[in-house]
């Protein structure tokens, strides 16, 4: 059996005496969906910035494929394949819509294949084509977005991480974020995905963990997504 | 007085005065860009910027003293700068890399201090001359103008280098990455840029251009003392801070405007007054940051920040 695409083992994450992620254990296998929700503050944002390196893990381990990665730089677990996709979507505004996809090629592992990788990231999200020579900053919320997903697909991620990519979008925008979630999905490749939305990303994913007080509270699937009870409890617990 | 003004404004006019106070703020500009380059991807304010300008110095006037050709001395130059660059990258900025710009500013006024101080005990407080270029100080006559060479190649070598960079950091992926790493350090991380290449290209190119400064200011200047380029390193960061400091084409202009203005004061100011000239360049550094604390050439509010 081969190992998950990620596996977080008794995560343990935090700044002061509490820690804002404790005992957290979930996988994302090879070609899976995966949501992570619950309410502001549950730990969220830590969890996927601590994957990435950029916060010190105090206790458990990440696995990438099967390899621990924790400890390592930003840039490193970057170029070992995954791409984050961060809240507020830190996109360079003075940059060009153009030079902040490139930025993307950063975190690839070859450089082979880019030029061909950053058409097809274009052609998925046509708008950084369409604009690609003006200032990011002078782009709309939704366009950002896109451009922020498209850069970290530049880099030909084996694992993908979002944060929140629908937050404080136009409900029509949001629909073309989930859109092109389900794409990635078909490409194969691994997502971990954290919303707000619960309901939608409950029945788009193939798991969805609820996250409270950075701890575990449960784990969703598909069918649950009808069931309002459920959800609300999940949230209420 | 109004004589005084007079013959002061007519100085101002003079083309001989002009073009030495543009040879003056090509050279500062290069200093700025080197100081700005380094701060724009470590937030740090490198004050011993004059000190690897210092080390060159002395590296061409050994040289010289050797009886070395032209040219080795500028090798050696380059040589001794940018070992010293990355001796310092290594040494005192990265381990210094997460704390407080403040703390890194006084890390490098100790650098400053220490290089000072070891170039006073090799070589004593009188210094040695730098001698191998001295032909470059010899004027060329055009129309009714005297123009030494040296101030001609120093506006052609800023200039190239100046163009060099910009095609660097706008051509380049790795100018890309400089630049997104001096804008958003962290997230450029998160992509995958290298802190190190960065900020190691950003250290060598600094190295770079210092040795180019050390050059230029060895023929204007021929006796190398420890306290070399240290005045000039003062000036070029208020001119920078006067520019715009989160920005390098702003602390670019910042560096020029003040070389070019040092360079039109002491040449307009009697001879007998010119001991004032830092007086009145910092009395116009202070008026500037009064009104316009951001930064001259800076759009919109300053970042705190960044300070």
């Amino acid at each position: 059996m081969t190992p998950p695409a990620l596996e977080l083992d008794g995560l343990e994450v935090g700044y002061g005496a509490v820690s804002a992620v404790r005992g957290l254990s979930l996988h994302v296998n090879e070609g899976e969906l995966v949501g992570l929700i619950g309410p502001n503050g549950a730990g969220k944002s830590t969890t996927l910035l601590a994957i990435m390196g950029a916060l010190p893990i105090r206790a458990g381990d990440v696995r990438l494929a099967g390899t621990s990665i924790r400890g390592r730089d930003p840039e490193r677990i970057a170029r070992a394949g995954v791409a984050l996709v961060p809240e507020g979507r830190r996109i360079y505004a003075e940059l060009t819509v153009e030079e902040n996809l490139r930025l993307g090629l950063a975190g690839r592992r070859e450089r082979a294949g880019a030029d061909a990788d950053l058409q097809a990231v274009q052609d998925l999200f046509p708008v950084t084509r369409e604009v690609r020579h003006r200032q990011a900053g002078a782009l709309s919320g939704g366009q950002q977005q896109q451009l922020a997903i498209a850069r970290a697909l530049v880099a030909r991620p084996r694992l993908l991480l979002l944060d929140e990519p629908s937050l404080g979008l136009a409900p029509k925008i949001v629909d073309v974020v989930f859109e092109a979630l389900a794409e990635i999905r078909r490409r194969e490749i691994a997502v971990l995905l954290v919303e707000q939305r619960a309901q939608r990303t409950v029945a788009l994913a193939d798991r969805t963990y609820v996250l409270a007080n950075g701890e575990l509270r449960l784990v969703l699937t598909p069918a649950d997504a009808a069931d309002t009870d459920k959800m609300v409890a999940a949230y209420l617990s | 007085m109004s004589a005084f003004l007079a013959s002061f404004f007519s100085d101002l006019r003079d083309p001989q005065v002009q073009i030495d106070a543009i040879g003056l703020g090509a050279v500062y500009a290069l200093m700025a860009v080197g100081i700005g380059l380094v701060f724009g991807v470590l937030r740090l304010v490198n004050f011993a910027y004059g000190q690897l300008i210092m080390a060159g110095a002395f590296s061409l006037a050994l040289a010289s003293e050797w009886d070395w050709p032209a040219w080795a001395g500028i090798v050696l130059c380059f040589a001794v700068v940018l070992a010293l660059s990355l001796a310092m990258e290594r040494l005192v900025f990265r381990p210094l890399r997460l704390q407080s710009p403040a703390v890194m500013l006084v890390a490098t006024f100790a650098v400053a201090f220490l290089l000072q101080s070891i170039a006073l005990l090799w070589f004593g407080p009188l210094g040695k001359p730098a001698a191998s270029l001295a032909t470059l100080n010899r004027p060329v006559t055009v129309g009714d103008v005297d123009i030494r060479k040296i101030t001609i190649v120093a506006i052609l070598l800023s200039a190239l280098c100046l163009l060099a960079l910009v095609l660097m950091l706008a051509r380049t992926s790795l100018g890309l990455q400089m630049r997104a790493a001096a804008m958003d350090f962290q997230t450029a991380r998160l992509l995958g840029v290298r802190a190190n290449t960065v900020i190691g290209a950003a250290v060598v190119i600094s190295g770079l251009l210092a040795a180019v400064v050390a050059v230029i200011l060895t023929v204007q200047f021929p006796l190398v003392t420890p306290g070399f380029a240290l005045q000039d390193t003062i000036i070029v960061l208020a001119g920078v801070v006067v520019g715009g400091m989160n920005r390098l084409l702003s602390a670019t202009l910042g560096g020029f405007a003040i070389g070019y203005v040092s360079g039109l004061l002491s040449g307009a100011l009697p001879t007998d007054q010119s001991q004032y000239l830092p007086s009145f360049v910092f009395g116009l550094v202070i008026l500037v940051l009064l009104l316009r604390p951001g930064g001259l050439f800076t759009r919109g509010a300053a970042t705190v920040e960044r300070v």
